[in-house]
């Protein structure tokens, strides 16, 4: 058989490949979330059970909060699931959602360099620490994307007392990308941070941070889940989008989101019970 | 220097373990962009041909054009397609975005330029050479177009190696179009970019010899079909 | 096709006129050689002669019928034959299928061609490892196999050595003893001398002699064509 033929044949046989059927008929919803529950591992670990019980497939693409809404807002998505109660409320204003459902929280914490040049660590004061990172001008990375954590970092400088916008020098970095590029930016640069406990607690290149401040109640991050609505968008797979926000605040699916640790440790706090979350 | 030690360990490991999701994500990356330069071949060869062959007013601004959407930035592209297929968007309806098909339409797109400016290249050269007794042959523009494929298959075969080069290598387009999920549309590049933002980057590392490799083994297959063949063939 | 009629025939290019209002009429049965030195427009008459260029001015006509029997009323042989990258066999047959000519037939004629060019051991070989009388040769092939009414040669023998000129010469005569018109040029005083039955001198541009070759060389009606003769005619 003469090169020609061979070379002919191995083409077919990739066409064949490529053509092959990937993924299956099953019935599958879309899910806009958020870097910290993706990179972290909790879908990993919870959408199996899911998927087991219903036979639901959910495919999750991760992005930031302001991305993860618009996205919903392009009626790309079946459910959103973010961290940024005031984003989230908007969303529902703008008549996006159907209702919101609190499903669990994790705090987040300032990490920074050991050698720690503002002088903060141990405290739980997280406005005394901020203040002390802008008078010692030490270098401070910043999401600057929008994102739930984004929002979050914004909102506290303002308690503060800084207007951050208005007050940033170049000891002020901000990034515009997710949680995990942050965390590398701050290792090589010995940069503080405001970082979810959870994305810190899988993060493997932390060079000379270590968690600095943490346990203030204002760190607090509140995890929201909505349905996209099917009135504004009419793709959208309402009855099984249901079912996995229903799973999500179910004692079922609560247990899941508990067990879930690393290192032994806990990331996510149910509480989709607490009403006023 | 431990970073890059740690990642051949990384890749060794990784491919001894038979790990079930590597191999998934490989063989995903390998489908989509293997598709999308066959599509683009299909496009991009009679294209450059015709571009080769004819002369036509306004060609010169054309060539411009073409040879300019060689160097067209994924992530731009990932943006425009994501435009079109979002359901928001005018192809919203076929319900597209965030599968591999969407990553198959935008690499495809991606490539398509290249493999039409670089064969149109390649094609005018061999038209110089061809033109005249083509013609005085009887060979109408399709024949000689067809003859012209068939002559350059040789120097075409590297054309559609560096569209898949480029293919397999870009993640800009494909992580918004795809949306890097897990299991459906997670692929070599995009992998790494996780992994890299995650930290792990001997992960990221171990992945990244992985593709690289990948790439290199078929780009020594063609080119070992090609010697052959030359020998063969003249 | 043949007579072929050339009234009054220019050809610009750039500004400048390479053919300058030549006029001649091609029939059957003579071989005309078009002699001239370099840059006379030898090469560019052919072309027009052929269909590869248009005339800027002027008409060509080809006066007879088309004969349906010949698979292509024309042919041509360039200076440097191109060949595809495929067995000389093959390229014979390429002609072949252009013009219509069924598989089994194609076949058997490129074999006979083949064989009558003295190329039947190398048939299988890819045509481009062949050496250049050879594929000139293959080119001389290809075109008999179309059986042309005319055959269009341009200076096919420029980059030979002696020995394969002597071949391409006896090929040439064997095509025209099946029947073919051969028009070919060249500046080659001896090869004019051996293969022409009528001589067309070319000189810048223009049909400065056209006369049947015993009586262009023993007297030629122009001074150029006189200069040309003894050599020394300048480049031009």
């Amino acid at each position: 058989m003469d090169v020609t033929t061979r070379f002919a044949q191995l083409a077919c046989l990739l066409v064949a490949l490529a053509c092959a059927p990937s993924a299956t008929a099953q019935q599958f919803i879309t899910v806009a979330s958020t870097t910290s529950t993706e990179q972290s591992g909790l879908f990993g670990h919870i959408l199996p059970i899911f998927e087991r019980k219903t036979g639901i497939e959910v495919r999750v693409v991760a992005l930031g909060t302001g991305q993860a809404l618009d996205l919903a807002r392009r009626g790309d998505a079946d459910v959103v699931f973010v961290h940024a109660k005031a984003a989230e409320e908007q969303f529902l204003r703008e008549g996006h959602g159907v209702r919101r459902f609190p499903v669990m929280y994790n705090d987040f914490v300032i990490v920074g360099p050991k050698a720690d040049p503002a002088g903060i660590a141990g405290g739980d004061d997280t406005l005394e620490a901020l203040r002390k990172i802008k008078s010692a001008a030490a270098a401070f990375v910043s999401r600057g994307d929008r994102s739930g954590t984004h929002i979050a970092e914004v909102d506290l400088w303002t308690m503060a007392g800084v207007d951050i916008e208005k007050e940033k020098g170049p000891w002020y970095r901000e990034t515009g990308q997710g949680m995990g590029p942050a965390l590398n930016t701050a290792s090589s640069m010995n940069a503080y941070l405001l970082s979810d406990r959870a994305t810190w607690l899988a993060f493997r290149n932390r060079g000379e941070l270590a968690v600095l401040v943490e346990g203030d109640k204002r760190l607090m991050n509140q995890y929201g889940v909505m349905l996209v609505s099917p009135d504004k968008h009419p793709n959208v797979k309402r009855a099984q989008g249901q079912a996995f926000i229903d799973w999500l605040v179910s004692p079922e699916g609560q247990a899941a989101i508990a067990e879930y640790t690393i290192g032994g440790e806990q990331l996510f706090f149910p509480n989709a019970n607490d009403a006023g979350a | 220097m431990g970073d890059v030690t740690s990642a051949f360990d990384e890749a060794v490991r990784l491919i001894f373990a038979a790990d079930g999701t590597l191999y998934g994500i490989v063989l995903l990356s390998l489908q989509v962009s293997l598709t999308a330069v066959a599509v683009a071949t299909a496009i991009g060869l009679p294209l450059g041909a015709a571009l080769a062959i004819r002369r036509f007013p306004g060609r010169p601004v054309l060539l411009v054009a073409l040879n300019a959407l060689m160097g067209l930035p994924p992530v731009v592209v990932g943006l425009v397609v994501y435009l079109l297929l979002s359901r928001a968007g005018p192809l919203g309806e076929l319900g597209l975005l965030f599968t591999p098909t969407a990553m198959v339409i935008a690499q495809a797109i991606l490539v398509t330029p290249i493999i039409a400016g670089l064969s149109r290249q390649v094609l005018e050269d061999a038209w110089h050479e061809y033109e005249e007794q083509l013609r005085s042959l009887g060979a109408t523009a399709s024949r000689a177009a067809a003859t012209l494929l068939w002559d350059t298959r040789y120097s075409l075969v590297t054309v559609v190696l560096a569209g898949f080069g480029r293919a397999a290598a870009e993640v800009g387009a494909v992580i918004i179009v795809g949306g890097n999920i897990d299991g459906v549309t997670r692929v070599m590049t995009t992998a790494i970019s996780l992994e890299t933002s995650k930290g792990d980057l001997p992960l990221a590392l171990g992945l990244g010899l992985i593709l690289v490799a990948v790439v290199v083994l078929i780009n020594a297959a063609a080119q070992i079909i090609k010697t052959a063949a030359a020998r063969r063939y003249g | 096709m043949l007579p072929l009629i050339l009234e009054d025939v220019s050809f610009a290019a750039g500004g400048r006129a390479i053919i300058d209002r030549v006029s001649c009429t091609f029939t059957a049965g003579p071989r005309t050689l078009i002699l001239g030195p370099n840059g006379s427009g030898k090469s560019v008459l052919m072309r027009l002669c052929h269909g590869l260029l248009t005339p800027t001015s002027g008409r060509i006509v080809w006066r007879g019928s088309r004969d349906d029997l010949r698979p292509r009323a024309q042919a041509m042989v360039f200076q440097r034959p191109v060949m595809l990258r495929r067995a000389a066999f093959a390229n014979v047959t390429y002609g072949l299928a252009l013009a219509g000519v069924g598989k089994a037939d194609r076949d058997e004629r490129a074999r006979e061609v083949l064989d009558a060019v003295g190329l039947g051991r190398v048939a299988n070989r890819p045509a481009r490892v062949l050496s250049g009388g050879e594929q000139q040769k293959l080119a001389l092939a290809r075109a008999w196999a179309l059986e042309p009414e005319v055959l269009f040669l341009d200076e096919p023998t420029a980059n030979l050595d002696p020995a394969a000129t002597r071949e391409v010469e006896r090929i040439v005569d064997q095509i025209h003893e099946s029947g073919t018109k051969i028009v070919m040029t060249t500046h080659n005083l001896g090869q004019a001398r051996r293969l022409a039955d009528e001589i067309l001198f070319m000189s810048g541009g223009r049909l400065a002699d056209h006369a049947p070759v015993e009586r262009f060389f023993a007297q030629p009606s122009t001074a150029e064509a006189a200069a040309f003769i003894k050599g020394e005619l300048p480049w031009t």
